[in-house]
């Protein structure tokens, strides 16, 4: 019988202090785990969705909103611009590639994009499945709507006003799917995408339907469309373009790496908050297990010295009870990491929008930090209940 | 062969207690008779390596206990002295088995369950290895408490007051119980006692 087993069983005599014990910790570890789960994967989410696009011009109003509608899909736009102003921004010298967005639609809460072919060389899509969308009513899209909408090839689909909601819907057209996308690991696996024309076949009043034959034509100019994803041709630009779009022209330039980070700054004010509270309950975590080990060292001190009287020596009996700390403090911190992980998947269940989805079923390096922190506690609980055992007297202790 | 050899102790400030030099030899059973004080605890606390004596030697086979580190002195105690103290100080949260088992264990030694058996057998304690010390009695309890005593083949076997807190008849199984082991494991037998009903069951005497 070795002294891990002696530790546990110990621990199981008093299942209902071990059980808060182990609570106590599993729930300082399980807050910071999904606190760091969550912004590693909206940071990672960000980063993969903003990747490549320097700039997003759009209608004036909050750049911050400007940059989730068009980026991240997950707010409503500013508005919309005129498609002329917007295609001869396009034609610019500064800019490498652009591409137009329209937007207003939606299909089971996924958003209906419109834009042109640039989109997919901008995000590298490839297909899993059929073609991209070539004439109007044309839609490839993404792995998620695929999976979560049942669609398969040639299926055909309404399209409902509004991001969100479905009631709303316009009958007039079908959509049909051309296209399947593989899982891209960003905000395309939530987006139908077609083309322009589509979007505005969509809005026009009954009985004025024009021919959208050609999707990167520019007979749209006399149209509005939602914003425009500009990379730059060169860093130079990164200074001269947005100010020439905002002072120059009725739209507005938003940057994705300035408004991510503002957007970082104003959610890591209640992530700094959330952080403290769960080291706060580690923290007490570690003086609960300390206070019950200290404790549990009177009613515990016969059976120390007759384990020493039998031959158990000092240093055996010291680690029998730095062990008990131990196993506390690391069976509440892997409970932890489950319990972090399994409300992230909930929490992801629920979460309104698909575009930002949060998951359990996600690791991160950075996570065996939390259980080197649960073996730190349990060795600061455990010490000087441990170093307790030294000072035993077998003799004076076993003839009470 | 133990030889006690010009030992005596001092507690703190206390008077100086002086023990007679002591020879107790292979398979002999003695008896330490003495009145409350007379330091017949201290005595074999110090035989047990449990309590360093200020001056005087305990010698066990050859074995100058108190020439031994911290650690070896534990091992050596594990391996060759079997103590039964007067109460069973079993520990709570292992079975009568496991209590047994802990005494191989720290002694460094195999563990063998058949053994652990036909010994729990052998003190009329045969189905009770899984059970807990809260289900025993105190007379099943003290057995149990020889039989961890028993269980490393001790060349000593020292028991303090075994039979104080028990009536009439289990103190005279107690008795009973480690004359008779203490034989069949060719163990020498200490009983510290002030317990006049036991004077009669062994020869030999020590007196304080």
């Amino acid at each position: 019988m070795n002294i891990f087993k002696i530790s546990t069983k110990n621990l199981l005599r008093n299942k209902l202090t071990t059980f808060l014990n182990v609570i106590l910790v599993a729930f300082g570890v399980g807050i910071l785990s999904i606190l760091f789960l969550a912004s590693t994967q909206i940071g990672n989410k960000l980063e993969s969705n903003s990747k490549d696009i320097d700039l997003v011009v759009g209608a004036k109003g909050s750049p911050l909103q400007l940059i989730l509608s068009s980026i991240y899909h997950i707010d409503f736009p500013t508005g919309n611009i005129p498609a002329k102003d917007a295609y001869e921004l396009m034609q610019n010298p500064m800019v490498k590639r652009a591409v137009p967005l329209a937007l207003g639609d939606n299909y089971n809460g996924f958003r209906i994009a419109g834009t042109d072919s640039s989109f997919v060389g901008l995000y590298g899509l490839k297909l899993a499945s059929g073609s991209f969308w070539n004439k109007d009513l044309e839609v490839t899209i993404g792995s998620s709507v695929a999976r979560e909408s049942k669609l398969k090839i040639g299926d055909t689909f309404f399209g409902a006003h509004g991001l969100n909601d479905s009631s709303d819907e316009h009958k007039q057209h079908a959509y049909i799917v051309k296209g399947i996308l593989v899982p891209q690991g960003n905000v395309t696996d939530n987006l139908v995408l077609t083309n322009i024309g589509s979007v505005y076949k969509m809005h026009e009043p009954s009985g004025e339907e024009e021919h959208h034959e050609a999707p990167e034509s520019k007979e749209i100019s006399n149209k509005e469309i939602t914003s425009i994803l500009i990379q730059y041709r060169s860093p130079m630009s990164v200074v001269l373009f947005p100010r020439m779009v905002n002072q120059s022209t009725n739209m507005q330039a938003a940057s994705p790496a300035m408004e991510s980070a503002r957007l970082f700054s104003l959610i890591g004010v209640g992530i700094d908050t959330l952080k403290w509270f769960a080291i706060l309950i580690m923290a007490i975590s570690a003086l609960s297990v300390f206070i019950s080990l200290y404790n549990s060292m009177k009613e515990k001190k016969y059976d120390l010295a007759v384990m020493r009287c039998l031959g158990g020596s000092k240093v055996k009996i010291f680690f029998l009870v730095m062990l008990e700390g131990l196993l506390i403090t690391f069976a509440g911190a892997i409970l932890g990491l489950i319990i972090g992980h399994t409300a992230l998947q909930i929490i992801g269940l629920y979460q309104e929008s698909s575009q930002a989805r949060l998951t359990g079923i996600y690791f991160v390096g950075e996570e065996i930090y939390l259980l080197i922190a649960g073996l730190c506690i349990g060795i600061v609980a455990a010490i000087i209940p441990a170093l307790q055992t030294y000072r035993v007297d077998i003799a004076k202790t076993l003839s009470k | 062969m133990i030889k006690v050899e010009s030992l005596n102790h001092r507690y703190n400030n206390g008077p100086i207690l002086h023990f007679p030099d002591w020879t107790i030899g292979d398979n002999e059973q003695w008896l330490l008779l003495g009145s409350s004080g007379s330091g017949k605890s201290t005595l074999l606390n110090c035989i047990s390596g449990l309590l360093k004596p200020t001056q005087g030697n305990i010698v066990l086979n050859g074995t100058d206990l108190y020439s031994l580190s911290s650690k070896a002195m534990d091992r050596f105690r594990g391996q060759h002295i079997g103590i039964v103290f007067q109460k069973p100080h079993l520990i709570q949260s292992l079975n009568i088995s496991e209590n047994i088992e802990i005494a191989c264990s720290f002694a460094g030694l195999p563990v063998i369950k058949s053994k652990i058996f036909s010994l729990l057998e052998s003190l009329g304690l045969d189905g009770k290895a899984k059970k807990y010390p809260s289900e025993l009695s105190q007379g099943q309890l003290q057995r149990v408490s020889v039989a961890r005593a028993l269980i490393n083949h001790p060349t000593l076997l020292i028991a303090d007051e075994p039979t104080s807190s028990l009536d009439d008849k289990n103190a005279e199984n107690v008795m009973d119980m480690l004359i008779t082991q203490a034989k069949e494991n060719s163990a020498s037998l200490v009983i510290a006692t002030h317990d006049t009903r036991i004077r009669n069951r062994v020869e030999r005497e020590y007196l304080l």
